[in-house]
């Protein structure tokens, strides 16, 4: 059972990932994207960007580094192997682009139980260089408890 | 801008729909490309030891070959300001045959004044919708 404790924790900003651009090429390519935005500088900067964007659900690369801390947290009491994914949510202020230095701050937003089920939403913002909000990934996992 | 003008939109009119076929090797790209390397993934002894029919699809990456067919239909995934999702159920992956899923968008909700659309998904794997509540706001 996930510990109702940790909710409100607020966990250490992550190191910085800088988005490269083959790394979104790559993952516009695994979630089968065609759009040239996510591929060819050209028409990304005829778009008004600086660079390629990511497609809508890149951040998770992002909420997946701020989400080890917790599962790496003994206090969260997160047993991973009885973890499925409940739901996930984006917010974009403006999409990530190539060349981004991406932070992230995950805090817990709340621990309910369900029957046998812990679930543990989290918040995860995610700053650019300049500091400023980017992206807020919401998700939720639920833990099956022991049988 | 896009190409779209919101004056000539209605609720409930189908934006795109299409079809993606999820194979294992799809499987192994999308944990390479997003760094979740859970074992449920692409080990059918593992997803089978914890209760799995065999190997399923990451839920992430059924949310993101969905929101394609909105992609698709604005041209510029930079103009996806909101999308969630719940993972209803989970999407088996035939080691041989794959997983077909097929996606479709429909405008469900028009705001005039922000230029923005909301477009819910419907992702069917056979006769089952695997998502719940997709719902993708688009700037126009």
């Amino acid at each position: 059972m996930v510990n109702p404790n940790v909710e409100g924790k607020q966990y250490p900003a992550t190191e910085a990932y800088l988005v490269g651009r083959e790394k979104i090429r790559e993952f516009a390519h695994a979630v089968m994207s065609s759009n040239p935005l996510n591929f060819d500088v050209l028409p990304a900067q005829a778009a008004g960007y600086e660079d390629i964007i990511a497609p809508p659900t890149f951040a998770v690369v992002i909420q997946e580094r701020s989400l080890a801390t917790v599962l790496a947290d003994p206090e969260a009491d997160i047993d991973f192997s009885r973890v499925v994914h409940g739901d996930q949510r984006f917010v974009h202020v403006r999409p990530i682009v190539a060349g981004d230095e991406l932070t992230s701050v995950l805090s817990v937003a709340s621990v309910k139980f369900v029957a046998n089920l812990s679930m543990i939403t989290f918040n995860t913002e995610i700053f650019d260089a300049k500091k400023e909000l980017v992206c807020t990934a919401i998700s939720t996992l639920i833990v099956r408890g022991e049988e | 801008m896009t190409h779209i003008n919101i004056a000539g939109l209605e609720v409930g009119q189908v934006i795109g729909s299409k079809e993606f076929l999820l194979t294992r090797d799809s499987l192994i790209r999308y944990a390479g490309a997003s760094g979740d390397f859970n074992p449920i993934h692409y080990r059918d002894d593992f997803a089978k030891s914890v209760g799995l029919p065999g190997v399923i699809a990451h839920g992430m990456l059924t949310m993101g070959v969905s929101v394609q067919v909105a992609v698709d239909w604005v041209g510029d995934p930079g103009k996806v300001s909101d999308y969630s999702t719940r993972f209803t159920k989970m999407v088996d992956v035939d080691v041989t045959d794959g997983a077909v899923l097929v996606v479709t968008g429909k405008i469900a909700e028009i705001d005039n004044e922000k230029n923005e659309v909301r477009v819910d998904l419907t992702t069917m794997f056979g006769e089952v919708a695997v998502l719940g509540k997709a719902q993708v706001r688009v700037r126009l």
